[in-house]
Parts: structure tokens; sequence; C-alpha cells
């Protein structure tokens, strides 16, 4: 007796040894991925250090312009003037730390990327007028999680209840009619939202054609959240009208592969109640897959969609990121695409323990047996 | 080859698959059509718009559209000296000659614009012309007069002092019915059908000198596709958008498919470091997202096609389909037939590529098929984003357009209709025919 204690509790100890060595090595890899993927982000959106020259161009002129508008330096001789001038642009190359090599910077910013400390933007703020990468991003964050939030969570929930009811009654008109329909989702969700836009809010007008909320916005909370609600309804239907149906074709495919197992055939066989038959033999087996496709969409939605955004003028990330390309606003860029890839890697972090929780072939697997 | 002629005789057993062969099919002959009477030189010489255009309207509707809602708007009326009546008197010093050049309106809307092109040729003294407009009734409303350059252009519809004189812009108060003796009860004016004449009285100072004139009464409607804010005919970029959606679709799926596939069929043959290595990178592009990388890449480098055309390639080599075709290519690995190639010496090269990939093939289509509307809507997202290639006409590039005009706010719905609808059947095209492969080629569906 003791010694099946002791030898469970090896057992114990071996087991846990093994799962710290595989979350650090899990951890590890999904860190370096991090790292090369931020770096490369970096890289890209200092166009491998041109747009420092850019900059540099545009702080020699601002500084020329400076000097020159000012009436009190027009008495200068030349000469000084230009000392002036060099003085302040200068002074701008060392706030800016232009003087130092590109790739040394980028080791730094990838540094203060990887601790999340995203530092200020250069030429944008948040509507409080914050200069802070993570003020601008957190402000507009509500707008995305909102707006994708309520679009996919429907979508999900939609599809996976439909597919399992369509996979029951397969080769229905039903199941024909939602196959047929499953290549509209072709087009993207704003290609959708523009129809919406012209049927609803131009040739009917019952929607407004874009924005979050009225202007100004109502001071009632109440009528604040149905301004929004109203908003909301046409870049909702737009993007459940695109996805809907590939959604429900591909899960209701996924379904079908899983209901013609044996395993299933045989709790036909012994006339088990649908119901039980679609939870217990079709479901659970399936969920892997589901959660892991639940997850990406909740990272998806985070990075929202740019054309989407721009095309109902939503004040979101997706318009954000937009306006920062546009600005060259190198840190908003790096800070947005920074939390992205670790929202990524915290959910393929935490899929591989949901997929060892829910099926026991992962976990013989990773026990390297 | 017995496999590919019986899964082509399945697929003709689906009608979703014939119906996008079927668009399919038009859309390369519309495309062939565009590049064949539209060469890409001109194609881009058109699109920069300007000068080319002078004799179109701005924002003119498609003609069939109007016709189809019971509408009479005009289409654009162009005469010229060459079809007028020319009178000449001969005095001492000078000539005087009268052309009449006559327009016939039965329509039931305004035009939307009247300009008057000159082209006088002289060597010291400008001639002079005066400008008189006769309505069908005879009542004569004189246009003022001038000397005229060598080559003038007299934009009627805009001067002022006309449109105080008649009440109205000169457009409309020019074409309408006079007004009823109450005054203005009835609202807008009518217009008055009949046949219009401008008279142009030119005194010539000098022998033999001519005067070339061209009226352009500007319609309401135009064409096949309407025209666009700068006076470009829209068709020229729906032919046009074609051939580029078609090309930037098919070269990127097939791009990154076929690359995808190789590099999956590399690692899965030679293991170890090589397979980790690829499967690291795929992990790191995964991370990277797609779309603000491509902004980035337009706004800061450049917004050629071709150039965006390379990085969606570039991006999508290791994409997270490798991890899909890795796990196919796995048991094929392991096949006996690789083994027997082994034996007989095959290289590792030869083994991937002749003997690993083409297994898969068949399952690559249709995802392949399905791709390519991907790329195309990718194509014409950045277009809408204001970061299409400046030189091409393309389908998102007139929706941008439209879009940055406010098209549907000013209910020039037709502009966004056009292009849409291309890109629609696009999608829808080659979405059926994928699918439908899909159902043939795909062995875990064949069974259902």
């Amino acid at each position: 007796m003791t010694d099946s204690a002791s030898g469970k509790k090896r057992g114990l100890g071996r087991d846990l040894r093994r799962l710290g060595l595989f979350v650090g090595k899990r951890l590890l890899a999904l860190f370096v991925t991090v790292l090369a993927g931020v770096y490369l982000t970096i890289l890209i959106a200092n166009m491998g250090g041109q747009v420092d020259e850019l900059r540099l161009v545009q702080i020699k002129t601002a500084a020329a312009e400076m000097v020159r508008a000012d009436p009190a330096f027009h008495d200068l001789p030349s000469a000084e003037r230009e000392a002036l001038m060099a003085s302040q642009v200068q002074l701008e190359v060392e706030r800016l730390r232009l003087d130092e090599p590109f790739i040394w910077r980028s080791f730094d910013y990838l540094y203060r990327a990887m601790v999340l400390d995203l530092g200020r933007a250069e030429e944008m703020h948040s509507d409080t007028g914050s200069r802070r990468v993570y003020n601008i991003i957190v402000e507009r964050l509500p707008a995305t999680i909102l707006l994708f939030g309520t679009a996919n969570l429907l979508v999900f929930f939609v599809s996976v209840y439909a597919a399992l009811k369509l996979s029951r009654r397969y080769g229905s008109a039903l199941d024909r009619t939602v196959i047929g329909l499953a290549p509209t989702s072709a087009a993207p969700a704003w290609f959708y939202g523009i129809f919406l836009i012209l049927l609803l809010a131009f040739i009917v007008p019952l929607f407004p054609t874009g924005g979050m909320v009225e202007v100004p916005p109502p001071e009632n909370p109440w009528a604040y959240a149905a301004s929004v609600l109203k908003h909301l309804a046409l870049p909702v239907t737009a993007m459940f009208v695109a996805q809907i149906f590939i959604s429900i074709y591909s899960w209701r495919t996924f379904f079908l592969i899983h209901a013609s197992e044996d395993y299933v055939e045989m709790a036909r066989a012994k006339g088990l109640p649908d119901r039980l038959i679609e939870q217990r033999y079709i479901l659970r087996p399936a969920m892997s897959p589901i959660i892991t496709s639940f997850l990406l969409m909740l990272i998806g939605l985070w990075g929202g969609a740019i054309i989407l955004e721009q095309v109902f003028n939503w004040p979101g990330l997706g318009t954000l990121l937009f306006q920062a390309i546009g600005h060259r606003d190198t840190p908003v860029i790096i800070g947005s695409v920074v939390i992205f890839a670790y929202l990524l890697a915290a959910t393929v972090f935490l899929l591989d323990f949901i997929y060892a929780a829910l099926d026991p072939r992962v976990r013989i697997e990773g026990g390297g047996r | 080859m017995s496999p590919w002629r019986e899964g082509f005789k399945r697929l003709r057993r689906y009608p979703s698959a014939l119906a996008g062969l079927l668009i399919i099919v038009a859309l390369l002959a519309m495309a062939l059509y565009a590049v064949l009477a539209i060469p890409y030189a001109d194609a881009q010489r058109l699109w920069r718009g300007g000068e080319i255009w002078y004799d179109l309207p701005v924002n003119a509707a498609p003609q069939w559209l109007d016709r189809l809602t019971g509408g009479q708007a005009p289409p654009t009326l162009k005469v010229t000296s060459r079809d007028a009546a020319v009178q000449s008197r001969l005095f001492d010093q000078v000539r005087i000659q009268e052309q009449t050049l006559r327009v016939d309106f039965y329509y039931q809307q305004f035009p939307s614009e009247i300009n008057l092109f000159l082209a006088a040729d002289f060597t010291r003294r400008q001639p002079f012309v005066r400008m008189l407009w006769r309505t069908p009734d005879g009542v004569e409303i004189p246009l003022g007069a001038r000397r005229i350059g060598a080559s003038e252009r007299i934009s009627i519809s805009q001067d002022q002092a006309l449109a105080r004189r008649l009440g109205a812009p000169p457009q409309i108060g020019l074409f309408a019915e006079p007004a009823p003796p109450e005054g203005l009860a009835g609202g807008e004016p009518g217009v008055r059908q009949g046949s219009y004449q401008l008279v142009l009285e030119t005194v010539h100072f000098e022998p033999d000198t001519t005067i070339e004139a061209e009226l352009v009464v500007y319609g309401r409607v135009h064409g096949l596709a309407g025209t666009d804010h700068q006076r470009r005919d829209l068709l020229v970029a729906l032919l046009w958008g074609t051939p580029v959606a078609l090309a930037f679709g098919l070269l990127a799926a097939v791009g990154t498919t076929v690359t995808t596939l190789i590099i999956a069929a590399v690692g899965v043959w030679y293991r170890g470091w090589v397979d980790a290595v690829i499967q690291r990178l795929t992990e790191v592009n995964i991370i990277l997202p797609l779309l603000p990388i491509l902004v980035m890449v337009g706004t800061l480098y450049s917004t050629s096609i071709w150039l965006m055309l390379g990085v969606v390639v570039a991006l999508g080599i290791f994409s997270a389909g490798i991890k899909m075709y890795r796990a196919m290519l796995l048991p094929i690995r392991e096949a006996p037939y690789i083994e027997a190639a082994q034996a007989y010496g095959a290289g590792s090269g030869r083994i991937v590529l002749r003997y690993m990939v083409p297994r898969i093939l068949p399952v690559l289509i249709p995802t392949f098929v399905t791709l390519i509307p991907t790329y195309v809507f990718l194509e014409a997202s950045l277009a809408v984003l204001g970061l299409g290639d400046p030189i091409l006409p393309t389908w998102g590039k007139v929706l941008h357009d439209a879009q940055a005009q406010s098209a549907l706010y000013h209910g020039f719905y037709y502009w966004v209709i056009g292009p849409a609808l291309l890109l629609m059947l696009t999608g829808l095209g080659f979405a059926m025919l994928g699918f439908a492969l899909d159902r043939v080629f795909n062995p875990r569906l064949r069974n259902l």
C-alpha cells in the first residue's frame, strides 16, 4: 500500500515535471515567435529606417519655417539664423534619437514593445488629448469590441446551432439552400455594407449611414444606447450576411464527417435519442475545433476589419490603424500589432491546455508515449 | 489522368458548377475583349482623364438605366461646323460668315451643361463672333459676342449674365418653355421640344480665315456605364477592371497555394530542423496581420499593383495552409511507392515534386479556386481604402472614387452598382465552381 502511494506520488511528480517542461518549452517558442513577428513589423513600419529620413526632412523644414515665420528673428544676420535653425534641428533629432543608427533603435523599440511600454504617439492623440499610445488604443477598443463582438458571436452561435440541426436533416431542401448560398460569402462584409447603406440608408432611410452615435451624442443614457444600437444595425447585418452561410456550410460539413463515424452509427443503432447523440456523440468530440475557432474568432475581432470600419465610419481600431499608417505614426502601428501578437500567442497557449482537457487523445500524444 | 477526367464528369452533375464556369468564361471573354479593344497604354492614358473626355457629361447615368425606367433623358448632342449651313458675304475690308448649328432636342429633361468650342485660324487679326440662340418658335436670344483666339472654349451654361437674363441656369433657360404669364406658378419649367439653332455670325478680317465650331449639349445619360466626376467613361474602368482582377486573383492564388504546398512538402520530406524552421516561420507569419501590412506597404512604399501582388504572395507562402498540407502529406511520406522511388534512386527534389506534391494537388484545386475571389476582393479592398494602383483602372478604384464623391448621397447609384455587380459576379463564379469542385475532389466529402 505504501508502495503504491509512493508510486502515485512519484507519478504525480513526474507528471508535474513533464507539464512544467511542456509549458516552459511552449512559452519559450511562443515568446520567440512574438519577438520575431514584432521585430518584422518594426522593420516594415519604419521602412527599414527610411521613415527616419523622411522625418529628418520634416524636422528641417519645420525648423526653417518656424525661424522664418517668427518676426523676432527677422533682423538677425543670416549666419545666425542658420545656426538657430541648426540648433533647433539638433534638439529635435536628439529628442527623437534620430542621430543613433536605426538598427540600435530598432532593438530598443523591440524591447519597449515587448514590455508593453508603448510610448507616445508622434502625430495622433486620443479624443481626450492624450498622446500616449496606450490611451489612444484603449479609447478605440470598446467600439471595435462592440461591433465585431456582437457580429462574430452572433455568427458563431447561430451557425453552430444551425449546422447541427442541418446535419441531421442532410439533403433536405433547407440544407441544399444553405449550400447553394455559401458562395455568397466570397464577398467580404464591407461589400454587403455598401449595398445595405444604399438600400437602408439612402433609398429607404431607416438607418444612419455611418458613425457610432448621433452627433451630438444624446445626454440620456437610454437614448445614447438606442442611438448606438441603431448605428450598429447595418454593420452587424453586413458582417452577418457575409459570413453566416459559409460558416453554417463548413460547420455542417464538419458535423457530417463526425456523424458518419462508427461510434455514432453504433449509438444510433442502440436507439439512443437524437438529442443525446447530438450532445454526447457529435458535439463532444467536435468540441476542440469548435473552441479553437471560437478563440481565434475572439482574436480576430480585436484586429477588426479596417475596411468595414472605414465604410461605416466606425471609430474603432481598424480606423485607428489606417489613420496611424496614413500619418506614418510608427508607435501607434507597432503598439496595435504588439497587442495583437500577444493576444494571439496567449490564445495559442491557452488552446494547448484546452485541447488536453477536452481531448484525451491529445494528452496521450503530449505525454510522449 | 483518369481520376481527373472522372472528376470532371462528376462535376457536370452540379448545376452550380456549370453556372460558375459560365460566369468565369464570360468574364474571361470580357477580359480578352478589354485587352484587345483598349491596349494597356491606352487604358492608362484614358484613365488619367483630362482633355480626352471633354465631350462627355459629368456624372451621367447609363443610358439603358434611364430607358428602362421609362425616362427620356437626353444623351450628349454634338454639332460641328461640318454639318452646319454656311453663308458668306464679302465686304470691303471684311468677310461676314454665318453658320447655323442645328440641335434637334426631343427629350423630357434639360441638358446638364452647354459648351461651345471654337477653333480659328488667322495670322494677325482675331476674328470676331456674335452668337445667337434661336428657339423652335423663333424667339431669338443673344448669347454675346467676342474675339476668338486660336482655340476657345465658351461655357455657355456658366455665363452668369445670361443666367440672370434668363432667370434660370442657361442650360435650362435656353431649352425651357416660355414662362406662364402669371409668373412662376408651377415651379420647374417644362422642356420645349423641337429644333434649336445656334447662329454664329463671324466677322473675318483676313481673306481666307476659317472658323470651326463645335457645340456640345451635354446630356444626362451616357453609354453603357455612365461617366464619373471627371467625365471619364466608366465603361473603360469596368472593362479593364476584369483582366486586372482576374490576373491579380489568379496569380495571387497560384503563387500562394503552389509555394505553400511545395514548402510543406519539403518540410515533411526532410523533417528535423528544416521542418521545425518552416513551422516556426509559419507561426511568426500568422502573427503578422496581412491587411495592415499591405496598407503600410501601400502608404509607405508604392501602390503599384504588382508590388502588392508580390507582398501578398510573400506573406502567403508561410500561411496557415502549411499546417493543413503537412497533415495531409505526413501519411503520404510513409507510402510504399515513395520507398520504392527511393530504392531506385530518385533524388529528394524529385520525390518532393513528382511523388508528393501531385498526390494532394486534386485536394488543392477547390481551395485554389475558392481563393481567387478572396484575392480579387483583397485588391478591391485596398483600392477602396485609396491604395489602388494609381495608373490602372480597376473596379475597386471606381468604388473608391464613388465613395470619395459621396455617390450614394447624390443618388448616382449606377456608379456603385456597376463595379459592385462585376465584383459580385466574379466572387460568385469562382466560389460556385470551387464549392462544387470541393464536393467532387475532397475525399472526405465524397462519401457524404
